[in-house]
């Protein structure tokens, strides 16, 4: 097959970089506080540092993963306010005084949350890298109070991709969660 | 057996629901800089100009790395050739001005935060000389050739010479079916992106540099043979390490160029280190290839099948063969007499493929199965039925070798019996269901079942523990598990007090993970050295003063509870911790290799088999297909654990549906650069997408395998999936779409 030489629009994008003139001037690094997991953490972030780079990177709080860094995988799930969001949809500055509950957040003195718990008894894992993210979705869910049925959490739990394919497992854990 | 064979719980399950399981990007240090990789936008050509000076003029930039101030590293191809390297000369990041592929790393922008590197990154501008470049497998298939030979050929067999005249008994037989199936590349996309991080230690023995690498990869062992070959290492300056690994699927089976990258920065400016690749350059290294097939059968009327051809084109890069047994597996499953089994490969402008779960596997056997059902609707019999009317008794393609084992009429026979199958009108389009059709398939499955060499230490540690290590990984399969339960059984020790440790190349050699035979290959390895630390154990209680072991031999002894025992009389007994006294208070060790008997294994063939009954609902309005339930029947030797080994069939069933009806990285020609290279366009099946899964294990007693009896399970599941929704997608609609993945185009049109 022969080729005809185009220029698509993202190298078209590349050679204009050229024109834009020198660097522009680096966002300042501002105090951010907010609570995580119940304790408060002031962090000097620049404003373009999304929440998830946030937890990682500043706060060291890993548990918290990056599978697209684009709101598609719903790895990044962390509770803000009780509600569950794609931290790598939002930046840190946005989220002052906010309560961040991450993974590392959910079990107390008392022991593990009782999804964490359904998640080992179901084996609803394998690699364990969407799994902070699958528990963080499901105790949004939780608080949501709207998943009744399996199909409901199967529905509402799709924001979260496993690659591995545990989803049979997820919906067992989930399901042993909502009716306790 | 105490825990062999038991549903134990994952013992890594407690680090991954509470956040502790670290990942190759997540080891934190003090000073750590940032990578970021810039991407080439062309297929083919050469870099004219690339300018860096706005990039490095960014505040908190370190350094932007190019092709023109690269570092020095190995000048030949051989110290760029990782363990899982096809023939050829591999690819090597920034090597030069050439570009081979489209999304090759041109640059690799270093600096003190991730959002600077990110942004500066942006400000590189490169400029090409394009050339016409060739992406289109089926627009080249004219190129085929026969791939070079290698060692690859040992665990992927070129196949066999043809044997009778397929053409004749083709033309002779009274009923027959030809089928051409073309399918699309797909990204392995494990939800971990590749990423290292390198802890530059500083100059440690004689001044020379230390490196811990924290690395994404199936094999430490094979990234750390990959730096010290091409930066000139020495095996105590680089240390990998790989805890754990957020999916594989065969991605991490060679090293990635972010390793390459995060050391070769590393190096040169003795700072540590970070390279993470993003989401779309997940779609720049590695692919399950673009493969055209097509088959023939033949039969009888009785339904003997008497002809049977199977032909595969692959796609390969310009610079390695890569290659996968796709066509052998149909003359495992059948003996026909006369066969024509046949393989070659195109090379094209794109990045070497990379072997992908099941790679080969589940793309031949789709094509043989679809057939096989095609074949039985001209038969008029029950695919099943067909099946084992031409059950192979003996694998011809390796030289009439029987099975070390095969329980697959029973897979079959279980399989049908949970599914209903029985029920299932033979006529196409014949079951509705509201607005829906109904549709029932059913497939084959087959995998190889190998065990190799693997290295392994026992520690009986001072308070009475037992650590067991070894250099694999646990890729989510559930090694620290199984391992664990293998490591407690050996040595009658209480699961808690046995920690088995894996991922860092200070640990006796393994091969990377991969193949589905790390149960087999480091479970042996574990049992070896278990039972030589025993053996060693054994010797020390006998040499006590006193002891009651003094007159026994080993065999008469037995290890349980924590204890050794004389098996004649239990009430002779010793606790182990009992042995680190009498090894003066130190620490117990041995380190052992395992090599499975190759004059016993050699005389048979060995694989794992599968049936998979699928039910699927096809709206024809719209074009949609869903898998309303599935049952898989698995023959896979002994299951160490229920728990973990069903987790591992579902997520094959899983990719079997993905596979079938999702999974497409769609090349735009023009370009040459895959255009759905992230996770909304690129489809994988979410939770609302799987619905009732079954698994069933049916019981296989191999003696030959392994001294476990072990096959492992990492592929088998996915195997048999798209051929069997492909045949249930004939039944609702009596459509027969050979392609895959079957989208709505193909079922409407």
């Amino acid at each position: 097959m022969s080729v005809k030489t185009l220029t698509p629009p993202a190298v078209q994008l590349a050679a204009k970089a050229d024109t834009r003139g020198p660097a522009r001037p680096m966002p300042k690094p501002g105090m951010v506080t907010f609570r995580i997991n119940g304790e408060s953490k002031t962090l000097s972030i620049a404003p373009w540092t999304t929440l998830l780079d946030a937890l990682r990177e500043y706060a060291n709080l890993t548990g918290t993963k990056k599978g697209c860094d684009h709101g598609q995988c719903g790895a990044c799930t962390v509770l803000v306010n009780g509600t569950r969001i794609n931290s790598c949809l939002t930046l840190a500055v946005m989220h002052d005084d906010h309560e961040i509950t991450t993974i590392e957040g959910l079990a107390n003195e008392g022991g593990l949350h009782p999804l964490q718990t359904a998640f080992i008894n179901h084996d609803a894992f394998q690699c364990g890298y969407c799994t902070p993210g699958q528990i963080c979705s499901a105790v949004g869910l939780m608080n949501e109070g709207q998943a009744k049925t399996e199909a409901d959490v199967r529905e509402l739990m799709s924001g979260n991709i496993c690659r591995c394919g545990a989803y049979p497992h997820i919906v067992d854990a989930v399901m042993e969660a909502i009716k306790k | 057996m105490t825990y062999i064979g038991q549903p134990v719980k994952r013992v890594d399950g407690y680090d991954k629901v509470t956040g502790k399981a670290k990942y190759a990007a997540e080891f934190n240090v003090p000073g750590l800089t940032y990578g970021y990789v810039v991407s080439g936008t062309i297929a083919k050509g050469k870099i004219t100009r690339i300018d860096s000076s706005r990039a490095l003029a960014v505040p908190g930039v370190i350094q932007v790395f190019t092709h023109e101030n690269r570092p020095h590293t190995a000048w030949f191809d051989i110290n760029y050739k990782d363990l899982d390297a096809p023939p050829g000369s591999p690819f090597r990041p920034l090597h030069d001005a050439q570009i081979k592929y489209s999304g090759q790393p041109v640059a690799l922008v270093v600096a003190e935060t991730f959002e600077v590197a990110r942004y500066a990154a942006s400000l590189v501008v490169v400029e090409y000389n394009e050339e016409a470049h060739e992406t289109s497998l089926e627009a080249n298939l004219d190129e085929a050739r026969d791939p070079k030979s290698g060692m690859a050929d040992l665990l992927k067999p070129k196949p066999p010479k043809p044997r009778g005249h397929a053409d004749k008994a083709l033309a002779a037989a009274p009923v027959s079916v030809q089928t051409h199936h073309v399918h699309g590349p797909q990204h392995h996309n494990p939800m971990e992106m590749f990423g290292t991080t390198v802890v530059y230690d500083g100059e440690q023995k004689k001044g020379k540099p230390h490196f811990t690498i924290y690395d994404k990869t199936q094999g430490a062992p094979s990234s750390q043979l990959y730096v010290k070959q091409i930066f000139g290492f020495s095996s105590d300056q680089v240390r990998v390490i790989s805890p754990y690994v957020g999916g594989g699927f065969g991605s991490g089976l060679r090293p990635q160029y972010q390793l390459f990258l995060a050391v070769m920065a590393a190096k040169e400016l003795k700072r540590s280190v970070r390279v993470t690749l993003t989401r779309q350059q997940m779609f720049t290294f590695g692919h399950r290839p673009e493969t055209v097939q097509d088959v023939a059968l033949g039969a009888s009327a009785d339904g003997t099948i008497t002809a049977l051809k199977h032909r595969a084109v692959g796609a390969t890069s310009q610079f390695e063969d890569y290659t996968e047994v796709v066509v052998n597996w149909s003359g495992m499953l059948y003996d026909v007499p006369d066969t024509t089994l046949e393989y070659q490969i195109t090379p094209l402008d794109l990045y070497s493929p990379l072997d992908m779960r099941a790679p080969g596997g589940v793309t031949g056997d789709h094509a043989i199965e679809t057939a096989m059902d095609a074949l039985a609707y001209e038969l008029k019999m029950d695919p099943v039925e067909l099946r084992l009317k031409n059950y192979s008794e003996k694998d011809w393609t390796v030289g009439d070798k029987p099975y070390s084992s095969k329980e697959l009429r029973e897979c079959f026979r279980q399989g049908a019996e949970r599914f209903g199958w029985e029920n299932r009108n033979p006529e196409p389009r014949a079951t509705k269901r509201g607005n829906v059709l109904v549709g029932w398939g059913m497939a084959t499955g087959i995998w190889d079942a190998n065990t190799l060499p693997a290295r392994a230490e026992a520690v009986l540690t001072v308070n009475g523990k037992l650590r067991v290590s070894s250099a694999t990984a646990d890729i989510g399969t559930g090694t620290y598990t199984i391992m664990t339960q293998i490591a407690a059984d050996t040595l009658g020790m209480p699961i808690d007090d046995v920690i088995f440790k894996l991922g860092d190349t200070d640990m006796p050699l393994a091969p990377f993970q991969g193949g589905s035979f790390t149960a087999a290959t480091i479970g042996s390895a574990v049992k070896q050295v278990c039972t030589d630390l025993g053996k060693k154990l054994f010797k020390l209680a006998q040499k006590s003063k006193g002891s009651p072991f003094y007159d026994a031999d080993y065999d008469e002894v037995r290890f349980a509870d924590g204890h050794m025992r004389l098996k004649k009389d239990p009430s002779v007994t010793m606790p182990l911790i009992d042995m680190v006294a009498l090894n003066g208070g130190r620490s117990v060790s041995e380190t052992s290799t395992s090599i499975v008997n190759p004059l016993k294994t050699s005389n048979y063939s060995r694989h794992t088999h599968s049936a998979a009954f699928v039910e699927v609902e096809v709206d024809e309005d719209l074009g949609t297909v869903t898998v309303t339930r599935a049952v898989s029947a698995i023959a896979a030797g002994r299951i160490l654990n229920p728990r973990t080994a069903r987790s591992q069939i579902i997520g094959g069933m899983v990719w079997g549906i993905s596979s079938a009806l999702q999974e497409d990285s769609k090349m735009d020609h023009r370009y040459g650069r895959f255009m759905n290279h992230n996770l909304a366009e690129y489809h994988v099946p979410v939770n609302a997408d799987i619905h009732d899964l079954d698994v069933i294990f049916v019981e296989e007693h191999d003696e030959i395998v392994n001294p476990l009896g072990v096959k492992g399970l990492g592929e088998i599941g996915l195997v048999a999936m798209p051929a069997a929704i492909a045949n249930a997608v004939w039944h609702a609609t009596g459509k027969r779409i050979y392609d895959l993945p079957i989208t709505l185009d193909r079922v409407l049109y």
